[in-house]
């Protein structure tokens, strides 16, 4: 016994071969690593690039809304409003329809293959770049609400988020359209997580006589509600840092305004429509608010990461 | 009477409370597909009316008040360059880090660190790739003293495909059972080995879907690219060209459905007739082949 083991214990491969094996693990180290300087990148960067901004304008940057390159006077209070009502406000819509439509999906209302193929339908509008959704918001969808913005400013006008007189391209058209685009994302992994739910729990609660809608709203939303969690932020993360399409219909206008109706502006359309012709210390002003959108989004994943570790379903 | 607790009853309040639930959640399914087919019906519509054979061969004509808007050929293939040089940087490295992954790493705090570090990359808003990348080559003119180019367009599209890559990588690997590793191992043949002739080629089939559908997804990526590849009018005729300016589909859709002439929104359109079915048809495609796939597993 001792001796078989020394046997294997001497049998060795050829340098050449052991070397390629080293070499290849350790390329494949340094690939995968690349990942993480590539983020560090991206923050160390953006951050540095926003120093000489951030050293002037220090927070009072967040709280101002004058944006003048001619005076050298920046705050993004407005580009920052915006980027936070447009995301949250349409989040607020997606959600029920996002969970309605995975509840559709999930459960057997209708044949299998008719739920495939809305369930697949769903996932196609995932792929539609935002450019195109952006090109069909001005020429389609802005055309069509015109007269229902107009009802609703002559109707609610006394709310504030409806006060002023419907402009051309507005807040609201691209919460609407944000809508459109977060549904998807919404939509399955809401269903991913309804699916997750074991089938014994259903049957405990169609045995002690629930009906069907009791059982989803006592039993297996509750049961799937970390994982919708986990997706609605992750979807507020992608509404905050999308660009094209809101760039296209917002209006892009830095006048702070309390009505949706008017034209406003976000971070992201911000730096899509300046950066190109920016110089000097605006460059370092966009930079900035680059940063504040980047802090943004990562406290909002990094927080739906937690919350997937954190609640996923131990069945 | 008393055996009436036996039957339906259409009108006891829970059956009345299912209904209206049930129908509101189809309410819910019939609105969310709605915008797909308005979506894919107008493109349909407007840009297959724009399709002719000269709109894959001509330059765009510059906005101005001639009528004839020219074609697309110089964003069609800038598209295709552009998203090429991201898969060039983007495939290696990923499937490289996703072998590490899945394959080395043993649930260490290295390995957690870097899949949180993709999961992170992944919900970086795509804006701010390019405003790295502009920060880091464009404005430095770190690339031979090209500011704007199809490369630096590339490298920003390559950080958005990077974190797609990696974790199919990681996902496809997991998914070889362990057995097939044992008996290549076990033969005598080193992990090098095993990783190129017996893992890798069993997972090929997923790791090529998620890549292909990263791919179908960089190319109608707009933002990244406004301020680094920027756009151009101009053929693309020779390698040198890949260190100018360089237009793609996704950001001539951007420059001309904001122009106020007619003629350059009908090229937006048709270049998105181009962009969706080329996406839609990858994305049915893969979705098929992997339905497919399933299929025969079972068996």
């Amino acid at each position: 016994m001792e001796e078989k083991l020394t046997l294997f214990k001497n049998r060795k491969r050829f340098g050449i071969e052991k070397n390629i094996d080293l070499i290849f693990k350790n390329t494949t180290l340094t690939l995968s690593s690349l990942v993480g300087i590539v983020l560090f990148g991206i923050i160390l960067v953006v951050f540095f690039q926003s120093f000489e901004s951030f050293s002037r304008y220090g927070l009072k940057f967040l709280v101002t809304s004058e944006w003048n390159p001619v005076k050298d006077e920046y705050g993004a209070f407005t580009a920052i409003y915006g980027t936070l009502v447009t995301s949250l406000l349409s989040l607020l819509i997606t959600i029920p329809l996002g969970v309605g439509t995975a509840i559709f999906i999930t459960e057997d209302f209708v044949p299998k293959f008719v739920r495939e193929i809305v369930g697949s339908f769903v996932e196609l509008l995932a792929a539609i770049p935002s450019v195109v959704l952006g090109l069909w918001a001005i020429f389609v969808m802005e055309p069509f609400f015109r007269e229902f913005f107009v009802f609703l400013h002559k109707f609610f006008g006394w709310i504030p988020l409806f006060s002023s007189e419907p402009a051309g391209r507005n807040s609201l058209l691209a919460i609407i359209i944000l809508m459109v685009m977060l549904l998807p994302i919404v939509t399955s992994i809401a269903r991913d997580s309804l699916n997750q739910v074991p089938k014994k729990l259903r049957n405990a609660s169609y045995g002690i006589g629930a009906s069907r809608w009791k059982t989803i709203f006592s039993v297996i939303l509750p049961a799937a509600l970390s994982g919708i969690m986990a997706g609605v932020l992750l979807a507020l993360g992608r509404a905050m840092g999308e660009t094209m399409a809101v760039t296209m219909i917002i209006g892009n206008s830095n006048a702070f305004s309390w009505s949706l109706l008017s034209p406003g502006y976000t971070i992201s359309s911000m730096l899509a429509n300046q950066f190109g012709e920016a110089d000097g210390s605006q460059v370092s002003s966009l930079f900035y608010a680059a940063f504040v959108l980047m802090i943004l989004s990562l406290v909002v994943n990094i927080f739906a990461q937690w919350l997937v570790k954190k609640f996923s379903l131990k069945y | 009477m008393i055996m009436n607790s036996l039957y339906y009853q259409k009108k006891l309040s829970r059956n009345v409370g299912d209904k209206f639930f049930t129908s509101l959640s189809v309410f819910c399914a019939l609105i969310a597909i709605l915008p797909l087919i308005f979506l894919v019906t107008y493109i349909l519509i407007k840009g297959g009316a724009q399709i002719t054979p000269e709109l894959f061969t001509l330059e765009p004509n510059p906005p101005g008040d001639d009528l004839d808007a020219g074609g697309i050929n110089p964003a069609l293939i800038g598209t295709l360059v552009i998203t090429t040089i991201a898969s060039i940087i983007s495939i290696p490295v990923g499937v490289g880090g996703g072998i590490y992954l899945a394959e080395y790493s043993n649930g260490g705090p290295f390995s957690k660190f870097i899949r949180f570090g993709v999961n992170v990359l992944a919900g970086v808003p795509s804006i701010i790739a390019g405003v790295f990348i502009y920060a880091l080559i464009v404005s430095t003119k770190i690339l031979f003293g090209s500011m704007y180019s199809g490369l630096a367009g590339g490298m920003a599209l390559s950080i958005l495909m990077l974190p797609t890559v990696i974790k199919t990588t990681d996902e496809g690997l997991k998914l070889v059972p362990n057995e097939l590793r044992y008996a290549s191992l076990g033969i005598g043949a080193s992990m090098y080995t095993t990783i190129l002739k017996i893992t890798l080629p069993t997972a090929f089939r997923s790791i090529a879907t998620g890549v292909v559908l990263g791919i179908a997804r960089a190319a109608g990526e707009t933002a990244p690219l406004i301020f680094t590849a920027l756009f151009s009018y101009y053929y693309i005729v020779g390698f040198e060209d890949l260190f100018y300016e360089m237009g793609s589909l996704a950001v001539l859709i951007y420059n001309f459905a904001l122009e106020p002439y007619d003629a350059q929104n009908k090229l937006a359109w048709a270049a998105s007739f181009i962009l969706v079915i080329s996406i839609l048809t990858v994305n049915i495609f893969s979705r098929i082949l992997a339905a497919f796939t399933e299929k025969t597993k079972r068996v």
